[in-house]
């Protein structure tokens, strides 16, 4: 599903965020990233929507060179890729219903059809009843499930978090992991970047270490 | 409903609404601006009518000496009309003259104190397209002629006049058309600011750049064609408004002469002008701060 071969990131000024990284997940594989701020994990984790390219090396997702695609073709890459961000990116003029509905506007759903997908989206995070809410009243917690539901809405093959849990207590935080981890039972590859191991020692995904740009 | 009708009824659902929360204001900026030239084209418009009945071919009174006889006039007549640069030739006898004379409003009993004609034969003749000067002094040499007056010269003056004043509308509608672009362009910049949040994450969640694009697009369009339909309404009005005074003023000359307004067609092109200009300050504008966004 996601492959890196010696893959090398080095930003404008010389300053190098990758150095010769390889690693692939398998289909429905759940993975962490763990290291500490700074190793370059969400540097790794923006090489597989195409938000950054890379220096060297390929990054193949689904069987595409990410690397070499052309920008027209990005957002179909993005499309069947789901992502949660550290903060959330929610938007904070509209309800969460149409938070999550946001990603099913450009993509070609019958109205009818939309609106089950963000209904079941919201259900599944455990948000049902708040759909009509302003994200701005919910907790932490609340907003990053929200955010998660607007990643799976369009049922992306590829689920992407950066750091998903840093600013959640711990009881928030188990309960966001869950989730994710659950989207892997129905087949979905999970990755996630963190740089708090405790928290992902109970579940049994692979493990990649990242340590000053290199897998470790 | 297809997925592409869909997606296009989306962004203009987003722009409507935006138009309605603020977008409006630029509309207005854009008619009052554009009024000012399509009103002054309709008023050129209308003046260019009142030339036109005024005859703006412009005659030639050739008058010929007393004492030239009538074969000697019908000589003459002979060599106008193979004049190539003629293209009317029209005696008029005096006699004839002191009857037009006569029935003019009471020049009747003047002429009756003279007790003589004291007019003298004519012809009227009417040039081809061309430079008049020449033509006057040529017909001046002919054997017999007294005197040319080119009665149109006032005519000629006010097409003049009126070709400096469309020069000046035109000149002052490519400016304001600048304008326009400029000030759609800005609305568009300040648009896309406010909505920066939200064109971020979705093209970060696969939004593609014509999805992200059409709203503005349609904005742009739609604000442009708002103040065109805004700047036929003002000079509609205004237009109505000074044909009071106008009618009043005509009046007094005898006449029923009044300002006419923009024609449908001209009120159209106006529309589809100011529609057009929008989408092009949109596009320049989408163009320049759409890329500053990741």
């Amino acid at each position: 599903m996601v492959s890196f071969s010696a893959v090398a990131k080095r930003y404008p000024g010389g300053q190098e965020a990758l150095t010769d990284v390889s690693f692939s997940l398998q289909a429905g594989e759940l993975a962490f990233l763990i290291g500490r701020s700074g190793a370059g994990k969400s540097t790794l984790l923006k090489l597989i929507p195409a938000i950054e390219r890379p220096t060297s090396g390929s990054v193949i997702v689904g069987g595409q060179n990410v690397g070499a695609l052309k920008r027209g073709a990005i957002p179909y890459l993005r499309r069947n890729i789901g992502l949660v961000f550290q903060d959330q990116k929610l938007l904070y003029d509209r309800s969460v219903y149409e938070n999550v509905m946001l990603p099913l506007t450009f993509s070609s759903h019958a109205p009818r059809e939309a609106a089950r997908r963000a209904r079941a989206a919201i259900d599944k995070v455990g948000l049902a009843g708040r759909e009509k809410a302003n994200p701005i009243e919910l907790s932490g917690g609340e907003q990053q499930r929200v955010a998660i539901a607007r990643a799976v809405v369009n049922r992306p093959s590829l689920l992407i978090a950066d750091e998903p849990t840093a600013n959640l207590d711990a009881d928030s935080a188990a309960r966001v992991l869950d989730i994710f981890v659950a989207f892997r039972q129905v087949g979905v590859t999970v990755l996630i970047a963190t740089h708090d191991l405790s928290l992902v020692e109970r579940y049994a995904g692979k493990i990649l270490r990242l340590e000053q740009g290199r897998i470790a | 409903m297809s997925a592409w009708l869909r997606q296009h009824a989306h962004a203009l659902r987003l722009a409507l609404r935006r138009f309605a929360g603020g977008g409006a204001l630029s509309a207005v900026v854009i008619g009052v601006a554009l009024a000012l030239p399509a009103g002054g084209y309709a008023v050129l418009d209308s003046l260019r009518g009142l030339a036109a009945r005024a005859s703006l071919d412009p005659q030639i009174s050739v008058f010929l000496k007393p004492e030239v006889k009538r074969p000697d006039a019908m000589a003459l007549e002979k060599s106008l009309r193979a004049d190539a640069r003629l293209a009317k030739v029209r005696f008029v006898p005096k006699e004839e003259a002191l009857k037009e004379l006569n029935a003019a409003q009471g020049l009747a009993e003047v002429t009756a104190a003279l007790g003589r004609n004291p007019l003298p034969d004519a012809y009227v003749v009417t040039p081809r397209e061309g430079d008049l000067e020449p033509l006057v002094a040529d017909l001046g040499t002919l054997p017999g002629v007294a005197h040319v007056q080119a009665d149109a010269a006032w005519a000629r003056r006010l097409a003049a006049l009126a070709a400096v004043g469309r020069l000046a509308i035109w000149l002052l509608a490519g400016l304001l058309s600048l304008g326009l672009v400029v000030v759609i362009f800005n609305t568009i910049r300040l648009q896309i600011l406010t909505h920066r949040d939200e064109i971020e994450v979705s093209k970060l969640i696969g939004a593609t750049d014509a999805f992200i694009r059409r709203p503005f697009y349609y904005l742009g369009t739609l604000q442009g064609a708002a103040g065109g339909v805004l700047a036929i309404v003002i000079v509609w009005s205004a237009l109505a408004l000074l044909n009071r005074p106008v009618g009043t003023l005509a009046e007094s000359f005898g006449s029923a002469y009044r300002l006419s307004a923009l024609g449908a067609a001209d009120s159209a092109a106006v529309v589809a002008l100011a529609a057009l200009l929008g989408w092009l300050g949109a596009h320049l504008s989408v163009s320049k701060h759409l890329r500053e966004i990741a």
